[in-house]
């Protein structure tokens, strides 16, 4: 501050030049910037802020401080909280480490073993389930899951499963619904990352180690870790708190606290409640995300808090 | 989905100093929302408007051209996308009716109409309808209702059954008139089961492990088990709901899932083979391709619930709103609209209608259209809860079921 | 920018990976082919069938016949339309001071960007219910369209920023040098040159909102858009002409992403013998 009062003080009229050459980013950014804190930064902390609140629908709700509103959700509940939680990161994580296993053979094979001008294409074609709506996709899946849908009488036919066998309304079919969802945003960051490693490092290292295992895990695995951890954090983030695979694919057991978020908000009003919970989910996520950004990420972590 | 999006993702970008300026940002941002927050969230009780005089305030209403009307989806007759009972109010009348199905369920329809209600606003519907239950309740307590003015009703007077006249949610009708009625009981699937189900019992039989439905209605979740219990729900007590959690509890195993309007699907899909029910849904499952689906009422009694036509406090057109609820109320118009919603018709009339004029037998002689005058013995209606209190007590009970 | 950039090793390889890249391609089209097939099945009822009653086109012909569910579709491309629009108008400059120049402040910038794109739809939906609570704005189409706005400015950002580190900055230089002001380089230089990144972006925010159900779900107050509709309708069981309406808008956005690749690849063609030309 005081170099540039020095200098301004020595040349007058350059206060206007320095404004006119420092201002323009601030000018460009000032109206989107605007947007993003006062309608996504300050709602996520007045979700803090209606947690503390005290009230009822119909006396209303005003700010008490309530800080026991946590403790009421997590210790004192009769409805449990915790294995909402504890659900729906079972069925975020295990969605997230499928999406891996499958995405990764995918982007492999576009990125090193297609013809350039067949890239887009195939990565057109991971892209293709977005083409049609979110809602309807998810529910065109429980209408050929269900238990007079195709797949279910196919195996039945065959003998391959019992009469009481059913798919729709367990754990497995939520998570398979949130790894279809999620799928094509863990293949293109591991395309993205696959497709920047230089080739000639490919050939170094099949010089080096002769096999082409150990290529791939001393040399591409790392080089694309990037791309894995950007995959990692779109999927795990959006599969943890999503409401609608569990609500169209789940059943009795299945409740997840993306439907607890929705039901204590939209039919319940229970205000309070509902923020705190995502309250707890942001901080939880930004907690596990943190963390394993400091395990995994290294090199990364200022890159993608 | 652009892959630029994704090479964006990737790129290096946050210094850490910059992390701890965000740092600093956010909270400035916190004591900003703290301000913000102060205010609180008005409720619905904020407003006084009990002092209204309805007399005069009918005087001073002139008819207006149009009615807002806010339904539930395909609750009134549709042929390729026109009512026809509309058509002929319009007729009747000259006034244009904007028919909206944007009611998918009385709670969020209800938090969505609140704060213009809370506020003395126009919600923008003059017409909407609702479900006896904790949402209407909370309609007529927070005075956010218009009381109808029956002179204008005579319809009413003359054709509406028994079974709608002067409920226990809304004494005298004064501030609603129903727009159907429909049972819950108990539904099933013959190619599944091949017994007789007569009673809650049967939705707690290990044979059908994993394919029993229960509502997540926690309003019908729990009159099931007070029924079951021995208790009718209109004069049950606390201590009652807590008591037939037991039973819920015990039986909660053998569900396959607690359901919204989508149970009538999880039926016909074969996912459940025996669930609690609503009777215009198996009426019109039977109708359409799934006539191996059977309604039963059980032998503890079943429930009997209405959705009711209201109108919103600050509505712009109630005179419209009132000319409609009497004109509905005709055998003919009535009918009209019951040959094709087929829950429980409100004007027993129409029974003749549908069967002389639309020639339609199947549901004219539908017992779950026009059911027959013993039915009132073994139906039970919702509790009427008192007060907040109440209502949160009944969701403490009855929502850890459900939600677990 | 095109993503290929490398000619691939050419050794023998087993078909492993390509065999198992199309089984999960076939699988993820499942509810496509679903989807389309049963928008034309003959269905008895208004409602989706698993019995297949022979081909009709009679839903297509019948598209206005649900109510509420058009009046549902054209709100859902408003509100795309609109808040695309605007995401694009206020996210440009963004992405150009952020692209374009070191400030500070920058690094705080990137985080809220980031962090409105990876935070969970379910948070931003209950966070943005109880801001609009708190200030007393009833929900509705003007809450539906600032919502939207607030998480697609981010995605148009990202998408325009990427596309401008992409882009030779020594034109825009070269026009500064010879005099042009900003805003005449921005319009006559920067704009044509960036224009196929602002329409991906701009179509990249419109899927994104056409699709978004959960945040809307929260703020929608009595405002039905399509994937609400969809999902209320879910429950009861899907009128065939919801999957009629979704045939409409894959293959609209199929042609879409044709058009797109096209008119990049024909951009990248220009670009490639223009360097040609320089290097030569």
């Amino acid at each position: 501050m005081t170099t540039i009062q020095a200098r301004i003080a020595k040349e007058p009229g350059s206060l206007r030049r320095w404004v006119s050459r420092h201002s323009p980013p601030y000018w460009l950014s000032l109206v989107g910037v605007g947007w993003m804190v006062l309608f996504f930064l300050i709602p996520l902390i007045s979700g803090l802020i209606v947690s503390l609140e005290t009230g009822n629908p119909v006396k209303g709700y005003t700010l008490t401080w309530n800080w026991h509103i946590y403790s009421q959700i997590f210790v004192h509940s009769d409805i449990p909280y915790t294995t909402f939680f504890i659900r729906s990161l079972i069925y975020g994580g295990s969605a997230t480490i499928l999406c891996i296993l499958i995405a990764y053979p995918m982007a492999y094979y576009i990125a090193f073993r297609v013809s350039p001008r067949w890239k887009n294409s195939l990565l057109l074609l991971v892209l293709i389930s977005f083409f049609i709506s979110f809602v309807i996709r998810t529910d065109m899946w429980a209408f050929v899951l269900a238990d007079q849908g195709i797949v279910v009488t196919t195996l039945r036919h065959l003998h391959l499963v019992s009469a009481n066998f059913h798919i729709l309304g367990t754990a497995g079919a939520v998570i398979g619904g949130d790894v279809y969802n999620n799928l094509a945003f863990m293949v293109l960051p591991i395309y993205v990352a696959l497709e920047r490693i230089d080739v000639r490092i490919l050939e170094a290292a099949r010089d080096l180690y002769a096999n082409s295992r150990q290529t791939f895990l001393k040399t591409v695995l790392p080089l694309s870790r990037a791309g894995i951890f950007a995959g990692v954090l779109l999927v795990f983030i959006s599969t943890v708190g999503d409401p609608v695979n569990s609500a169209l694919l789940g059943g009795a057991n299945t409740y997840t606290i993306g439907q607890a978020i929705q039901d204590a908000y939209l039919n319940n009003q229970q205000f309070n409640v509902a923020a705190a919970l995502s309250t707890m989910l942001m901080l939880m996520l930004g907690v596990i995300m943190f963390i394993y950004a400091r395990i995994f990420g290294t090199e990364n972590i200022e890159n993608l808090v | 989905m652009d892959p630029a999006l994704f090479r964006g993702l990737t790129q290096r970008r946050l210094p850490r100093r910059e992390l701890l300026r965000s740092a600093g940002l956010g909270a400035g941002l916190l004591g900003f929302s703290a301000l913000l927050g102060a205010c609180g969230i008005a409720g619905s009780a904020s407003r006084e408007g009990s002092d209204v005089n309805w007399d005069s305030f009918w005087a001073q209403q002139r008819k207006t051209g149009v009615l807002n009307f806010a339904n539930w989806p395909l609750y009134i007759d549709t042929e390729h996308g026109r009512s026809q009972s509309l058509a002929l109010f319009t007729k009747a009348t000259g006034i244009k009716v904007n028919y909206e199905a944007v009611i998918q369920n009385n709670e969020p329809f209800y938090a969505t109409i609140e704060p213009q209600l809370a506020a003395g606003e126009s919600t923008g519907y003059d017409l909407a309808v609702f479900t006896n239950g904790w949402n209407l309740t909370q309609l007529i307590d927070s005075n956010f209702l218009v009381e109808l003015d029956h002179s204008k009703l005579p319809n009413f007077q003359r054709y509406a059954s028994d079974l709608v006249r002067n409920p226990n949610y809304d004494p005298g009708n004064k501030h609603s008139v129903t727009w159907q009625t429909g049972f819950t009981g108990i539904a099933y699937n013959t190619k599944y089961i091949d017994r007789e189900i007569t009673s809650f019992d049967d939705l707690a039989d290990p044979a059908f492990s994993g394919h029993v439905g229960m509502m997540n209605d926690n309003v019908e979740l729990g009159c099931a088990a007070l029924l079951h219990m021995g208790v009718n729900p209109e004069v049950s007590t606390p201590k009652d709901w807590q008591e037939s959690t037991k039973w819920l509890k015990k039986q909660r195993r053998l569900v396959s899932g607690y359901y919204d309007q989508s149970y009538i699907q999880h039926l016909e899909n074969g996912d459940t083979w025996i669930t609690q029910a609503w009777s215009g849904d198996v009426f019109q499952a039977n109708q359409s391709g799934y006539p191996h689906l059977k309604f039963v009422v059980p032998k503890e009694g079943q429930i009997v619930w209405h959705d009711n036509m209201v109108i919103l406090r600050g509505a712009q057109n109630p005179v419209s709103a009132l000319e409609w609820m009497n004109f509905y109320y005709t055998p003919k118009i009535a009918g009209i609209v019951e040959n094709w919603v087929n829950y429980v018709c409100p004007v027993p009339e129409a029974q003749r209608y549908i069967m002389d004029v639309l020639k339609d037998p199947t549901v004219a002689n539908s017992p779950l259209v026009f059911p027959s005058a013993s039915i009132d013995a073994v139906s039970h209606g919702y509790y009427v809860y008192k007060d907040y209190d109440e209502y949160q007590q009944w969701n403490d009970t009855y929502n850890p079921i459900i939600e677990s | 920018m095109s993503l290929v950039t490398r000619q691939p090793e050419r050794t023998r390889r087993s078909p492993w990976l390509a065999v198992f890249y199309w089984l999960v391609i076939v699988v993820t089209s499942v509810p496509i082919f679903v989807m389309v097939l049963y928008s034309f099945n003959n269905a008895p009822t208004s409602r989706i069938t698993f019995a297949w009653n022979g081909f009709t086109t009679y839903w297509y012909r019948n598209l206005g016949q649900v109510n509420g569910l058009t009046h549902a579709f054209i709100v859902s491309i408003e509100v795309a339309v609109i808040s695309s629009l605007i995401s694009v108008v206020i996210g440009t400059p963004l992405a150009m001071a952020l692209g374009r120049y070191k400030f500070w402040g920058m690094g705080s910038i990137t985080a809220i960007v980031f962090a409105d794109i990876a935070a969970p739809a379910i948070v931003v939906g209950a966070a943005s219910l109880s801001f609009f609570l708190s200030i007393n704005l009833n929900t509705g189409l003007l809450t539906i369209l600032i919502a939207h706005v607030a998480f697609n400015v981010a995605y148009v950002v990202v998408v325009v920023r990427a596309r401008l580190s992409g882009m030779d900055q020594s034109i825009e230089d070269a026009a500064r040098d010879l005099g042009a002001n900003p805003l005449v380089t921005f319009y006559r230089v920067t704009l044509p040159l960036l224009w196929p990144g602002l329409l991906a972006a701009f179509l990249l925010a419109f899927a994104m909102s056409i699709d978004d159900y959960v945040i809307t779900s929260f703020i929608a107050g009595s405002t039905v858009t399509f994937p609400l509709f969809v999902y209320g309708a879910a429950k009861v069981g899907l009128p065939p002409q919801v999957l009629c309406f979704g045939t409409l808008i894959f293959v609209v956005g199929l042609l879409l992403a044709f058009g797109n690749g096209f008119l990049n690849r024909r951009h990248l063609v220009q670009r490639a013998d223009t360097e040609d030309s320089l290097t030569h």
